[in-house]
């Protein structure tokens, strides 16, 4: 059950968008996330709807885990688009549905259709993206970029390199830590203890004798992962290189440039068509 | 008597792996008779662990159940509860499972499971750490103050102290010094003439094997390859070698004096048996050793 949880999704390959300078995937991903909350009609939210499938198409990621990224906030998408459904009172008098419901009627105008699927899209376009960021630049490449997006900042006396490399570590354990949980979880369960049923307050007290062992390695390890970093002269602070090397080129400028475009093409789109919202 | 566990057919493929590779286990025929000592030996990732985890229910087969007692674990829920009971297992690394604030709370944490009276667990629990070796004094530490030996006896009183009818070693021996690993041994040896119980050990010490156990299961890329007494086993050196397992050291000896044409027999498997069929040979030969 534990081992379904995935986090710091990447799937490997070598399409363009994975050979990227992470500091520049991070940037532009934040750039697109700003514009598709600059758009105000369906041309502008068109366009980067397609930006966005013309982006998945280019990542090579499989359609199904792509989807499979949109199950979590599945809910959320169908809650906010029944309430937007429902609750925008149109300004024509003509609603388009009017259902009956017991002692209310259920009013369905334009207005509150157009704003549901606009907002639908847009967060879904808005996932898409960040998901297209985390499939196609493995975790210790994100922070990298971060850090280097970051290291202005050490100028002002905030530790950015220590940041990130507890962000590495703590990615790194993931798994570790998930498999740890597995084994205790197995070897507690040989000795009867029941992790499956029973009333919340006696799961959670059933969860002592799998967390105490969790913990104890797991300082355990952090111990150890200290010792072996001092004796290799770590000390958290000088300058560090790196040993994945950081660079723009040209495809990074061009894909700045592109959004851009795409910038211009959204700023021109809501200009020329009335807003939605 | 029948026999005490009894699969046939087992299949299980660990869901997280892809469709394509192997599964774990491949229709494993298994069958442990009551009071014997059996070892599983294997190469690495063989399925050694995944085969002892569906016999006490902690994972469910894809293909086939798993019967123990004459009942089929997989029934019911009270069942599968039940298989916990019946089937000890007693993990690689034992030691990770200890979590109580002394060592007697944590090796009465299964008895109390089990729904024990107060005596009976205490009962439970003395003879447990007895049959360990574990020192009296020990009981009312904390097991994080143990050394890294006595918590693994600690661990195993646990298991133990379930007085299941079937208690698994995955590798019980695994990372300690060699005093420590005979205590361990001579510890299951007594607790299997004491007890009666049945044995299932996972080793990959040959001469460990050789020494203790009555019949070999031999896993190979999750199929049961090979399963017999220790003198059918360990007459297939070949075969073995191919699965990158081994023969005891002393067989080998024994093969290659064969090979130089001395008249030994072909079945030796431990120091003694050697030791006694070396000493024949220097009477026969009139040299004094
Ligand atoms: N939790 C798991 N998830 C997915 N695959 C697993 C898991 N545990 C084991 N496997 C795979 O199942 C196969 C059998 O593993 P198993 O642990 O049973 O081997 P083993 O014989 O016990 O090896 P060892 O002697 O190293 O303990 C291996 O190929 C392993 O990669
Ligand atoms: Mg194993």
């Amino acid at each position: 059950m534990i081992k379904e949880i995935t986090i710091g999704q990447y799937y490997a390959g070598s399409s363009p968008l994975h050979r990227m300078d992470a500091r520049m995937k991070l940037l532009l991903t934040l750039a697109f996330m700003v514009v598709i909350f600059l758009c105000k009609n369906f041309f502008s939210l068109g366009l980067l709807a397609a930006c966005a499938a013309v982006l998945a198409l280019l990542s090579r990621v499989p359609g199904g885990m792509l989807l499979r990224s949109f199950r979590p906030i599945l809910m959320l998408v169908v809650f906010t688009s029944v309430l937007n459904l429902l609750y925008t009172n149109g300004a024509d008098t003509h609603p388009l549905l009017e259902l009956p419901v017991w002692r209310w009627t259920l009013v369905i105008t334009r207005e509150g259709l157009f704003i549901a699927v606009f907002t639908t899209v847009r967060i879904l376009c808005l996932i898409l993206v960040s998901s297209l960021l985390t499939y196609t630049t493995t975790p210790s490449m994100l922070t990298t970029g971060l850090e280097r997006l970051l290291s202005p900042l050490a100028r002002l006396r905030v530790p950015v390199s220590v940041f990130a490399m507890m962000m590495t570590l703590a990615l790194r354990f993931v798994p570790t830590l998930i498999e740890e949980t597995d084994r205790i979880m197995s070897a507690q369960k040989s000795r009867g203890s029941n992790l499956e049923t029973g009333s919340l307050l006696k799961r959670i007290k059933a969860f002592v004798p799998v967390l105490v062992p969790l913990f104890v390695s797991a300082f355990r390890r952090a111990a150890e992962l200290a010792y072996a970093m001092e004796s290799r002269c770590y000390t958290g602070s000088g300058t560090r290189t790196s040993l994945k090397q950081l660079r723009l080129r040209l495809p990074d400028y061009l894909a700045a440039f592109c959004l851009l475009l795409v910038m211009a093409g959204v700023v021109a789109l809501n200009r020329f068509f009335t807003a939605v919202i | 008597m029948s026999s005490v566990i009894e699969c046939d057919k087992l299949c299980f493929r660990y869901p997280n792996t892809a469709k394509t590779a192997p599964p774990a286990l491949e229709q494993v025929k298994l069958t442990v008779e009551r009071g014997e000592l059996l070892a599983i030996i294997g190469h690495t990732g063989s399925g050694k662990s995944t085969l002892v985890q569906q016999l006490n229910a902690l994972l469910k087969p894809t293909q086939g159940t798993v019967f123990v007692d004459g009942k089929n674990i997989w029934e019911n829920k009270k069942t599968v509860r039940e298989a916990r009971f019946l089937v000890g297992l007693c993990f690689q690394y034992p030691e990770y499972q200890l979590f109580e604030e002394t060592v007697e709370k944590d090796i009465a944490f299964g008895p109390k499971n089990m729904g024990l009276e107060a005596d009976e667990i205490k009962r439970r629990v003395c003879r447990a750490a007895e049959l360990v070796g574990l020192d009296k004094l020990l009981l009312k530490k904390s097991p994080f103050d143990l050394s890294g030996g006595e918590k693994r006896r600690a661990a195993i009183a646990g298991v133990m102290a379930m007085e299941p009818q079937v208690i698994v070693f995955d590798e019980p021996t695994a990372g300690l010094d060699p005093r420590g690993k005979e205590h361990i041994l001579q510890m299951l040896l007594r607790c299997r003439a004491e007890t009666k119980r049945t044995i299932l050990l996972i080793s990959h010490n040959m001469e460990d094997v050789a020494r203790l156990a009555d019949r070999v299961l031999v896993m190979h890329q999750g199929k049961a390859a090979m399963h017999g007494t220790v003198e059918q086993i360990f007459a297939r050196a070949e075969e073995l070698t191919e699965m990158g397992l081994t023969v005891p050291c002393v067989t080998r000896i024994f093969l290659a004096l064969r090979r130089m044409g001395l008249a030994v027999p072909p079945g030796i498997f431990t120091l003694e048996q050697g030791l006694r069929e070396l000493l024949r040979l220097a009477a026969e030969s009139g040299c004094a050793l």
